[in-house]
């Protein structure tokens, strides 16, 4: 058993809020959930940890949802059943939280490896100490890794590297094509996120401030890795707030939003809308003119076993387990596609690049961004509650 | 000339472990968070140790601390006040409910305790939402053709506060009502009040110190909340717990958290200490044990 019942608690509700379960039997699951978690809980959780005791065991945090389950059936159980290891797996609200536990507890005691998004948390995590050291002889599959994704986090720490990168993705806008033409989407860009026509049906991203501005610049007419005038940004941003229904924190909300239509549109990653797109909801997607990409990594923090997690990256970055947590949690991975043969599911993801260059999408500059974070993220935190 | 009494150290040798408990597990940490506020944040997650005052300088001087406060305390004797009405009701059913079971019905009181604080608040979500349940029986009996926007706005947030909390004060008032001589109301009636009259007059009165020690607990726990409006509000929907998360989670602020932390428990310690001065705390004792 690896699972605490507030991760199964978490599972029933994305299971819930992907619509692969009604809502009469989420009711009744919830109720037999409560009673199993009253009446037999603590026994079972204590045999359970009795019983994880025998291997090492490996600490995963990460985005929850479609991409923990991904993880889960592609990498971690078979790793599991192959090394006699355990991978104890668990959802963040975001990196910040992590990080907090991290500095309130002064130990890494429970979190070894993390699903880490971008160059500028590789840096914020290697700053704050807690860079390993991965000894990249261990990870033979790293030599299938596209360059173009290695080499800004080489630029962060040239004799080493912390993490595998895994996975990229863009951040785009949604719409329902329900109630949002291709065409009027696709014309209005950025802009469509300001359409006072939808006021009330918008939603966005509420725990990035840098996700926040990116859009706000663009709104702005501004270089999003460029900017000059964030009181343009900031007040594009608050003519956003006036129009929304909510901020969406998790990618589970965010897709329970666009699924119940309790939103038209937002922006959004890349891979849960492709997932509600196989789910057969009429979700449309595009990314705007210099519209936000990202890469993550599995950054192993320092103190961690690092014989097990290096055999877990070299695990994870095979191209057959690759590919297969690319297909479900659709981002593709970080395998070069001209050493890799990709499938056509994965060829088909939003933001795939066939070259392996990834020339054709904009990153965030981390020195520009990571310079104003301090202050522009206060403001994003005031601006996002009405000031 | 009257001898002084000598000086008994065996009582505070039985308190000592309670004592030592309290200092280190609630005094001591209270004391880190103030001498914490005092510090300088000099970059993200990163602070340096100070004496200084500029974090209560923010906090005194800058009105998005004061509205976040307003609109906490708003917040609270909101939900303070329907929680009272509405949990006066079953107290009082159950308090004189002839039901031979009664053990049965305060289990179902407690009951949802067994299920995560979270998943009950996300369960508003598929009751109130547009493909909820109660949309779902109004589109059925053809009494609205769209779904009637509930979800991601204070009442949404209210709801959610009182379903949580509703169980303390129901259990505070019940425990008032339950210790009450049951041959006082039917006295009232024979001295010629009406039904009406005698619970005005006689219950009411004293189950008063219940419903104070409820109303108590549901404004400081709702005061203190910061997850409800996350799941059930829209953007205008925040506690100053919500500040406390920013600064403390988002923006890697914890001299600022620090200082704000120390201030919601402040502000709330008043309301304790006024609830203690004219009510006594024996209640809440009774309630929860």
């Amino acid at each position: 058993m690896k699972q605490d019942s507030t991760k199964r608690y978490e599972k029933l509700r994305e299971v819930m809020g992907n619509g692969d379960i009604d809502r009469r039997s989420f009711m009744g699951l919830l109720g037999a959930a409560g009673l199993v978690a009253g009446v037999g809980g603590g026994i079972m959780t204590t045999l359970s940890r009795q019983a994880l005791a025998a291997g090492t065991e490996l600490h995963f945090e990460g985005w929850g949802g479609i991409v923990s389950e991904a993880l889960r059936k592609n990498a971690f159980d078979p790793y599991e059943a192959k090394t006699g290891n355990s991978v104890i797996d668990a959802t963040f609200g975001g990196e910040e939280e992590v990080l907090t536990k991290l500095k309130a507890a002064g130990s890494i005691d429970g979190h070894n490896i993390i699903h880490s998004s971008g160059i500028a948390w590789y840096k914020r995590w290697v700053d704050n100490g807690y860079a390993s050291e991965i000894n990249e002889k261990n990870i033979p599959n790293m030599a299938n890794v596209m360059e173009a994704v290695l080499k800004p986090f080489r630029a962060v720490t040239p004799d080493h590297l912390s993490a595998a990168p895994y996975d990229y993705g863009t951040t785009g806008i949604a719409y329902n094509t329900k109630y949002v033409s291709e065409a009027d989407a696709k014309a209005m860009g950025a802009n469509l996120l300001l359409n006072k026509e939808l006021k009330g049906k918008i939603g966005g991203w509420g725990g990035d401030w840098a996700n926040r501005a990116w859009y706000g610049a663009l709104q702005s007419g501004q270089d999003p890795n460029d900017i000059t005038d964030w009181d343009a940004v900031w007040d594009k941003v608050r003519e956003h707030r006036g129009l929304i229904l909510k901020y969406w924190s998790s990618g589970a909300e965010l897709m329970d939003l666009l699924a119940k239509e309790e939103i038209y549109v937002t922006e959004a990653w890349s891979g849960r809308v492709a997932a509600l797109q196989a789910q057969g909801h009429p979700i449309g997607y595009f990314d705007p003119k210099n519209g936000l990409a990202w890469m993550e990594t599995m950054f192993v923090l320092k103190g961690s076993p690092m014989a097990e997690a290096e055999e877990l990256l070299n695990f994870m970055l095979a191209p057959e387990t690759s590919i297969a947590v690319a297909e479900g949690q659709k981002y593709p991975p970080a395998l070069d596609p001209s050493k890799v043969e990709m499938t056509d599911m994965v060829k088909g993801l939003p933001a795939f690049d066939p070259t392996g260059k990834l020339d054709g999408l904009v990153f965030r500059d981390p020195v520009k961004w990571n310079e104003v974070e301090k202050d522009q993220k206060k403001m994003w935190n005031r601006v996002k509650k009405g000031a | 000339m009257a001898k002084a009494t000598a000086f008994d150290p065996r009582p505070w040798y039985l308190l000592s472990p309670a004592l030592l408990a309290i200092a280190f597990l609630v005094i001591a940490p209270i004391c880190f968070i103030l001498v914490y506020s005092f510090y300088i944040n000099v970059d993200l997650g990163v602070d340096e140790v100070a004496f200084q005052f500029g974090n209560w300088q923010d906090l005194l001087t800058d009105s998005y601390y004061h509205n976040a406060i307003w609109k906490t305390f708003r917040m609270a004797v909101i939900v303070t006040v329907l929680a009272a009405f509405l949990g006066y009701i079953p107290a009082y059913f159950i308090a004189h409910t002839n039901f031979r079971r009664k053990w049965l019905l305060l289990l179902l009181l407690i009951l949802p305790f067994w299920v995560s604080f979270i998943i009950r608040t996300m369960s508003w979500i598929h009751i109130m939402g547009n493909q909820g349940a109660i949309n779902g029986v109004l589109i059925w009996l053809g009494l609205t053709d769209e779904p009637i926007s509930m979800m991601y706005n204070e009442f949404a947030v209210i709801v959610g506060f009182i379903h949580v909390f509703l169980p303390y004060m129901i259990l505070n008032v019940y425990v008032s009502l339950e210790g009450i001589d049951r041959n006082l109301e039917p006295a009232a009636r024979t001295l010629g009040c009406t039904p009406w009259q005698a619970f005005r007059e006689v219950t009411l009165p004293l189950s008063l110190p219940g419903l104070a020690a409820g109303s108590l607990l549901v404004f400081v726990l709702t005061a203190g909340s910061y997850v409800t409006p996350i799941i059930l509000g829209g953007p205008n929907d925040f506690l100053f717990g919500n500040l406390i998360y920013d600064a403390v989670v988002s923006e890697l602020n914890w001299p600022m958290g620090a200082t704000l932390s120390f201030t919601l428990l402040f502000l709330l310690g008043i309301v304790v200490v006024i609830y203690s001065r004219f009510m006594g705390l024996n209640q809440l004792y009774k309630a929860l044990s």
